[in-house]
């Protein structure tokens, strides 16, 4: 199967990802990016979404998890990363094996 | 432990043993299933957090160097010089079946144009070049991290769902299985024993009668 990638960024910063092989397109705020995600689902196989407009659609982000695609993957805006990527680890080690197994380590020290 | 509501019979204690042996038998091998997977996604979820932590880096590199890019142009300029892609990437998407869950398997196939950047170098910095060169670089790694952040994340759920599973025949099923066999075997043994003793009562009124 041919799959197609799309990144959804606040800014046009996510511009640069068009160069390499993506469609781009920005939001500012959550409803559009919501919307906008909910048509590129559809059609994309993986798509990129910065860590600032993933945080406050947690639960449109939900709806797709059970899926095998379309992928949706979470990155650092231009600001840097906000910690929302390395939550959702967290979370799914703490679901699977009921410790978080990855962070835990460098609480002790 | 509730008992279930079943006739005391011979027939229901043959059909409730069977029903046992499945269930111990299921339990067992669901068992034997969310461990593999909880071994799978200890080694899965370390790999994805070192290749997110150098992701999260690298993208974040790309994106200031575009903006520093960005910040040498016009924001007409910009727009008209990446609208067009100069490398069709193909992305190839299959899945494999770990552990009867359907996990997504990417590849790239990239087929470059005719130069490395998708404008005339007339009309942008060289700071955008780098970025182009940093974005197309990332890109592979990108994949890879969308591969294995969703295996981790239907692994997670796959493991929590075989695991309510396995409770549920551990805690419930089997013992409740087990009580209603042990009820219908006692209630038959009382039958049995108070059909002996009518026997020996009647036996021993009739020896009275003939004396």
């Amino acid at each position: 199967m041919k799959g197609k990638m799309a990144i959804i960024g606040n800014g046009d910063s996510v511009l640069v990802f068009k160069s390499a092989g993506m469609d781009a397109f920005c939001a500012e705020e959550k409803e559009s990016a919501r919307h906008l995600l909910k048509d590129l689902a559809k059609e994309y196989q993986v798509i990129f979404l910065t860590d600032v407009l993933a945080k406050d659609m947690e639960d449109t982000l939900s709806e797709y998890a059970a899926k095998t695609y379309p992928i949706i993957l979470t990155l650092p805006s231009m600001n840097g990363s906000n910690g929302y990527g390395y939550e959702q680890l967290k979370k799914q080690s703490e679901r699977a094996l009921g410790i978080d197994i990855l962070f835990q380590e460098k609480n002790d020290n | 432990m509730a008992r279930m509501n079943v006739n005391p019979t011979r027939m229901e204690l043959k059909k409730l043993k069977a029903r046992l042996k499945t269930a111990q038998r299921g339990h067992k091998l669901l068992k034997d299933k969310t461990d593999e997977m909880v071994r799978r996604f200890s080694a899965i979820i370390r790999q994805t957090k070192n290749l997110r932590d150098e992701v999260e880096e690298d993208v974040v590199k790309v994106l200031r160097q575009f903006s520093l890019a960005r910040g040498f142009m016009s924001r007409k300029d910009i727009e008209l010089a990446f609208s067009m892609p100069s490398v069709s990437v193909e992305l190839e998407c299959a899945s494999v079946n770990v552990l009867n869950v359907e996990i997504p398997k990417l590849s790239l196939k990239e087929t470059r144009g005719g130069s490395k950047y998708p404008y005339s170098f007339v009309d942008v910095t060289s700071e955008a070049d780098f970025a182009v060169e940093l974005a197309g670089k990332v890109m592979i790694k990108l994949l890879q991290l969308a591969e294995l952040e969703k295996a981790t994340a239907m692994l997670a759920d796959e493991i929590e769902k075989s695991k309510r599973r396995v409770n549920a025949l551990e805690y419930v099923m089997i013992p409740d299985i087990e009580e209603t066999i042990r009820y219908i075997s006692m209630k038959l043994d009382e039958n049995e024993r108070s059909g002996l003793t009518r026997l020996m009562k009647v036996k021993s009124m009739i020896e009275e009668k003939n004396v």
